[in-house]
């Protein structure tokens, strides 16, 4: 078995439910995410648009978070899924220096590396990730991408634009999206500027260490 | 390029939170820099000793005990970085061997282990119980360090490579890179050291390793920053904040200037006037400017948003 999510971002609507039903569900703390949808406005008013892309861990089949750990806190599960045991990471920030997504962050509340885990728990429970559950248009979609019978597979088979963040890193990301443009996945192709954000000045929680 | 496309779609990221900027700060960086002198001083004793034995017993015990503290400074600095540092006992009990971190760890510790040992002979050579000729078991010793010491010095440069992120970090230059960090920073600290107790021969010797250290250094940072751009978009961007009004242009030509430039011309001076306190101020920038230099490689593939 080899889970995998794909999100058709023709289908999504940057409603964030599936940014909260992450949240409520892994108890994420406040100032971290493990699932975001990010926001890039297109163009030039008034021709402009808003993409949203939902953004979350990978789970990469060359993963080089699980490569760096010196303690395997980040191990693969048999399903495919890169998964994080929070007992066993000493913060060393390996893994946040070495995902080339941006997928990890420290929680400020255990002082250790956490990200996104496909919902392992709920999946070992026969259930769905709280993520896929909340979409109220079904953009994420979430399966075995061995079994060519699964959604994602047949999903996979009927697009032709089916495309994965960042492919020339070569860690194999068995997340897909489908709709994507250069400005979805490329963080070059669009810029960040002061004051153009929709909430500015955001506060983020002291982490410890000594970050700058 | 991707990013010749603004111009065309204006493409602004309205919402986003991206990992705070710098994870890995000074406190790395002190990490380098202190492992560099350390490992740096023990290259340059074994080569002092392969060079003129005789003047070993004027620099054996001051060098292996200021390398020792060295390289408690980055352990010390490698812990404090940690988030959860009590759980440091983890890499020894829980290794995972495809990590530059762990390998790093277990070598640095007997290499450590070793220098205790090394130091403490030379401190209580009277009493000294493994051997009755402390100085020759030292010098043996030195070649097994010396050894060790070559992985010590080149695994951070693995984690940076393991360090998918950022583009900036390849394998084949960062490891050069620690290599002359060491040797730099290593010679610089022995004329420190040594003082008048090396001879002019000795004192060229390691000013002319200090001087072609700076040289060879400063020519790969140079290529990076002139060549680096040509070849990858995201080298291009983090290359950025060093070039023009970026925003380490600043730290990082002082960088260059006060690790390699200054010392550089310093040592051409010294070959010329002979003159013990230009070698001294070579030495001293070469150690403090080698931080700098660190620091900003270090910190501006960070700076980059990832998402
Ligand atoms: S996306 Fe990042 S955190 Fe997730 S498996 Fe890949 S490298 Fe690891
Ligand atoms: S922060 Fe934790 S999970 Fe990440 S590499 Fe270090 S020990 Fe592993």
């Amino acid at each position: 078995m080899q889970l995998g999510f794909l999100v058709d971002l023709h289908l999504c609507m940057g409603c964030k439910g599936c940014e909260i039903a992450c949240k409520v569900e892994n108890e994420v703390p406040l100032s971290t995410w493990r699932l975001r949808v990010k926001y890039v406005d297109v163009g030039t008013f008034p021709e402009t648009k808003r993409t949203f892309t939902p953004l979350r861990c990978n789970h990469c089949e060359n993963a080089p978070c699980e490569r760096i750990c010196p303690v395997s806190a980040l191990h693969y599960i048999e399903n495919g899924i890169v998964n994080i045991d929070k007992e066993r990471c000493i913060g060393c920030a390996g893994c946040v220096m070495a995902c080339p997504y941006g997928a990890i962050y420290i929680d400020p509340e255990t002082q250790t590396a956490d990200k996104c885990t496909y919902c392992a728990h709920r999946i070992a429970s026969s259930m769905m990730p709280a993520c896929v559950v909340a979409c109220p248009v079904g953009a994420n979609i979430f399966g075995d991408l061995e079994d060519p019978k699964s959604n994602i597979s047949m999903y996979i088979q009927d697009h032709r634009d089916v495309q994965v963040r960042k492919p020339e890193k070569g860690t194999n990301p068995h997340h897909f999206y489908v709709g994507a443009s250069q400005v979805n996945l490329n963080p070059l192709a669009s810029r960040r500027e002061e004051g153009y954000n929709l909430f500015n000045k955001i506060t983020t929680l002291p982490l410890g260490g000594h970050h700058e | 390029m991707i990013h010749e496309t603004l111009a065309a779609t204006n493409a602004v990221v309205t919402l986003d939170v991206p990992l705070p900027d710098v994870f890995w700060g000074w406190f790395v960086t002190m990490n380098m820099w202190a492992k560099s002198i350390g490992t740096g001083l023990v290259f340059m004793l074994f080569l002092l000793l392969r060079k003129n034995a005789s003047e070993m017993s004027g620099v054996r015990t001051s060098a292996i005990i200021v390398s020792f503290v060295m390289m408690n400074v980055f352990l010390l600095f490698t812990l404090a970085d940690l988030h959860q540092p009590f759980r440091m006992w983890h890499i020894f009990f829980y290794p995972h061997w495809t990590s530059a971190i762990t390998v790093g760890a277990w070598m640095a510790t007997v290499f450590v282990g070793l220098e205790f040992l090394m130091a403490a002979m030379m401190i209580r050579k009277d009493k000294c119980l493994l051997t009755s000729d402390a100085n020759a078991t030292f010098d043996k010793l030195l070649f097994w360090v010396t050894l060790l010491a070559i992985p010590v010095t080149l695994y951070t440069a693995g984690i940076m490579a393991e360090a998918t992120a950022r583009e900036l970090w390849q394998m084949p230059t960062e490891s050069v890179q620690m290599i002359l960090a060491a040797t730099l920073s290593g010679s610089a600290a022995i004329i420190l050291l040594g003082g008048s107790k090396l001879s002019d021969e000795t004192k060229n010797f390691f000013a002319s390793i200090l001087g072609l250290s700076a040289l060879l250094a400063f020519i790969i940072y140079m290529s990076e920053y002139i060549f680096g751009s040509m070849k990858a978009e995201e080298v291009t961007a983090i290359l950025a904040y060093v070039k023009g009004d970026g925003e380490y242009a600043t730290m990082f030509w002082i960088g260059q200037w006060v690790a390699y430039i200054l010392p550089m011309i310093l040592v051409a001076l010294y070959r010329v006037s002979k003159s013990n306190s230009i070698l001294t101020l070579a030495a001293i920038l070469a150690i403090a400017g080698l931080w700098v230099v660190k620091h900003v490689w270090l910190v501006i593939p960070q700076l980059l948003p990832l998402s």
